[in-house]
């Protein structure tokens, strides 16, 4: 037998002094001297990526973590120097961020939420990252720029299309390139209304998770505004594969129109269901059966084949743009790589950018003078055209591109066509507009 | 009555997928009394056989076409697949169109030769261990075998489309004597239901009408008597494990053109198959069949608008919720009898 040394006050204490030592993150100890959490001091800065790696957005992780790549390349004054060549702010130097060398860590986020704030915080604590940039989905997006902001860092968000990102989940640390929800709806309707007519019954299919709810709360507002009914909007968990029974249902429903608010895997399977149920060729109410996909990936869509067509919806930026900044950007990543980059890559490239550009500009890493530099900058050059980081949300504001599955791809990378660009002022919101509302922006916090 | 129709086929054709699963958990279970997790793995490396193959029948050289520009300017590289050239462009792209059903042939000693290594190579050496033990070394099979595809072949779906006469859909309702344009069904769809059907019945018959398949049921039914008849029962079984292999890889062979194939799917159907083996009865693999078949049409009539509107979220708890309700009232399962896997 042997005596347990264990005591009801020892247990408390250990207990105690644990649960304190775990409660207060070292990013709250450390770094007292320093006015904000991982000051980089005269040595190399260090960025965070945090992309999926593993699950089933890998692929689009990967294209990502490429453009960071290139992204610290042209920083440090390595390769062609891409968009540096062409962003209007002639801020960035090739000699690094602000003179210091750019180095970077990886995370990996599984598009899960929990563990991409895991990884997020592994890269703060232990690797000393002074930003974090990167993510493939909505959900996983808001709850790292939620722990950006505890922890004092900022969060320049990869792909993440949910109106709640800069809406109701908004915090003072953490920035949006890509557009949204709202934006992909208000550029989609016209052109949809103007094809398909005024007088349509729709049908839609929505993911059930943040991104999803936005996309069709706003999808079904503008398309009323155009004169078009809904006749059901369907709830498809995100695990959903075969969306068989679901496509059974838009057959019998009397609906003229689908609208599928999928992404990624999602997206590739109801939209090759949809086609194999004949939704395509079919004709209701004397009306040509349509399919609408208002958030593609290029990337992704190469999994659904022929499916995609000649189906509408939008796009953050397409490799075939022909500015200045979008054929360096296009140049540089494709001679590096030997494919065109996605738009995951693009937003995370300009994302890098405009941080590395903020940073320099203000002539401080301190995170709440790089909201300052960010808040209300106007820039030109990176691939959407003239471009707005509008202080009140921390939202882009730039053209929206309304997309088209091509007919005759000419190769594995040219599936979609520009069909048209939605001016700004057309996918201009006010602050609080009741997509968006709820949120509190809150201060900055330097984390120190 | 047309939405029902559509739904009925539906059911139909999702069970047959997993009729063919649970039949082939079934059979590994009842010979080997091995709780197979990999066998959702088998299912989804059936699919990439279909995939290589795809691949493999479009292998290309590269012709540069001056005529025209790639994405960086410079001339277009086109890929010219060997087939085409060597057997013209009719032939050749004929049996590249082909490639899923040509894959059957593929996939059948693919998937027999891994059976049979997974089986010999690291299973049998589970077989006096607890349930648990195989469990987990099966489940870390399959995500081995998951990361596998994934470093090979990415973790995007890849479109693998079923032949061009096959990719479309066709009017049902109006075969069957109802208002045209109201049950469009895909022919893939139908196909795949035929031909799940038809591996049901071959395997049934190879267990009913060959001496092989009768002592394989004996050895299900008495293993020891078996042994101790001198017949060596473990050489059979290992072939049974082969089989049941093949019978899920030719599924995943045939689903490739519904969904476009990715390397996590065979986690999608495992779940679901255990159930419906365990509502059909452990063991009995006529249960498995009609179980599969049966949950497969139950979820898709959960589906319908009208039920979810009362019950919301009805279709994904329903398969479970019939389990629940079977083993309350037939812990056995449908078709499960007293002493089978009872030890």
């Amino acid at each position: 037998m042997s005596k347990s040394n264990l005591t009801r006050r020892g247990v408390l204490r250990t207990g105690a002094v644990a649960g304190a030592g775990l409660a207060m993150p070292t990013f709250f100890s450390a770094g007292s001297a320093s006015a904000f959490v991982n000051d980089p001091g005269n040595g190399p800065v260090t960025l965070g990526f945090n992309v999926p790696q593993t699950g089933p957005y890998a692929d689009e992780g990967a294209d990502e973590l490429r453009a960071y790549q290139l992204a610290v390349e042209h920083l440090n004054g390595g390769g062609d120097g891409g968009m540096l060549n062409t962003f209007s702010s002639k801020a960035l130097q090739g000699n690094g961020i602000n003179g210091h060398k750019v180095e970077f860590v990886t995370g990996d986020t599984q598009t899960k939420s929990d563990a991409a704030r895991a990884s997020a915080q592994s890269m703060i604590q232990k690797d000393g990252a002074i930003m974090i940039t990167g993510g493939s989905s909505s959900g996983v997006a808001i709850a790292v720029q939620g722990l950006c902001q505890e922890a004092g860092v900022i969060f320049m968000a990869g792909l993440t299309h949910s109106n709640d990102t800069t809406g109701k989940d908004k915090k003072a640390n953490g920035f949006r390139h890509f557009f949204n929800a709202y934006q992909s709806a208000a550029a989609l309707a016209p052109v949809l209304a103007s094809r398909y007519g005024k007088d349509r019954k729709f049908y839609m299919l929505t993911a059930d998770y943040t991104w999803g709810w936005t996309q069709a709360a706003s999808m079904k507002a503008f398309m009323e505004d155009q004169g078009w009914t809904m006749v059901e909007d369907v709830r498809t968990p995100l695990s959903a594969t075969d969306f068989s029974s679901y496509m059974t249902e838009v057959q019998t429903s009397g609906a003229d129109v689908l609208i599928l608010n999928h992404y990624g895997g999602n997206m590739v399977n109801s939209l090759t269901n949809a086609v194999q149920f004949g939704l395509k060729d079919k004709t209701v109410n004397g009306k040509q059966f349509e399919i609408v996909v208002p958030l593609y990936s290029r990337l992704m869509a190469a999994g659904a084949g022929e499916a995609v067509k000649g189906i509408l919806g939008s796009t953050n930026w397409h490799w075939s743009l022909q500015d200045e900044g979008s054929k360096a950007f296009v140049k540089s990543f494709g001679t590096k790589y030997g494919f065109p980059p996605s738009q995951a890559a693009h937003t995370c490239y300009v994302q890098t950018l405009l941080y590395a550009d903020a940073v320099t500009r203000a002539n401080s890493f301190n995170p709440c003078d790089v909201v300052a530099a960010l808040e209300g900058f106007e820039f030109d050059g990176l691939g959407n055209g003239p471009t707005l980081y509008r202080a009140d949300d921390h939202q882009c504001f730039k053209d929206v591109l309304v997309v088209q599955g091509k007919q005759n791809p000419e190769s594995q990378f040219d599936l979609l066509e520009v069909v048209e660009k939605t001016p700004v002022d057309k996918v201009m919101y006010a602050p609080d507009n009741e997509f968006f509302a709820g949120g509190d922006l809150g201060t900055c916090n330097p984390g120190a | 009555m047309d939405a029902i129709l559509l739904q009925t086929l539906n059911g139909l054709d999702k069970g047959s997928a997993y009729a063919l699963i649970a039949l082939g958990l079934t059979l590994i279970f009842g010979t080997l009394g091995v709780v197979n997790f990999a066998h959702g793995a088998l299912f989804m490396v059936g699919a990439f056989c279909a995939v290589t193959v795809s691949r493999l029948l479009t292998l290309s050289y590269t012709v540069i076409d001056e005529t025209r520009t790639d994405f960086l300017g410079n001339p277009m590289k086109v890929d010219m697949p060997y087939l085409k050239s060597w057997l013209g462009e009719t032939v050749g792209g004929t049996i590249i169109d082909w490639s899923v059903p040509l894959a059957i042939l593929f996939t059948i000693p693919v998937m027999l030769v891994l059976g049979y290594a997974m089986e010999r190579g690291l299973i049998k050496h589970f077989y006096k261990r607890p349930h648990a033990d195989q469990i987990l070394v099966t489940f870390g099979l399959a995500i081995v075998l998951q990361e596998l595809i994934k470093h090979y072949f990415g973790a995007n779906p890849i479109p693998t489309p079923a032949p061009p006469m096959l990719t479309g859909s066709f009017d049902f309702g109006a075969l069957v004597g109802m208002d045209p344009n109201q049950v469009i069904y895909p022919y893939w769809r139908l196909v795949y239901f035929l031909f799940s059907a038809a591996i049901i019945g071959a395997v049934f018959a190879f267990l009913q009408f060959t001496t092989f398949g009768m002592v394989v049921r004996a050895g299900m039914a008495d293993r020891e008597t078996v042994g101790l008849l001198g017949i060596n029962i473990d050489r059979r079984f290992t072939i049974m494990f082969g089989i049941a292999a093949a019978v899920a890889g030719l599924a995943g062979t045939m689903y490739a053109p519904i969904i476009s194939p990715n390397y996590h799917m065979g986690m999608d159907f495992l779940v679901l198959s255990f159930v419906v083996v365990v509502v059909g009865g452990m063991g009995s693999l006529p249960g498995a069949v009609l179980a599969g078949f049966l949950l497969g049409v139950l979820e898709s009539f959960s589906s319908m608008n009208e039920i979810k509107n009362i019950l919301p979220g009805i279709d994904q708890i329903i398969i479970y919720l019939v389990a629940i309700v079977i083993l309350l009232t037939r812990p056995r399962g449908l078709m499960g009898r007293k002493g089978v896997m009872e030890e």
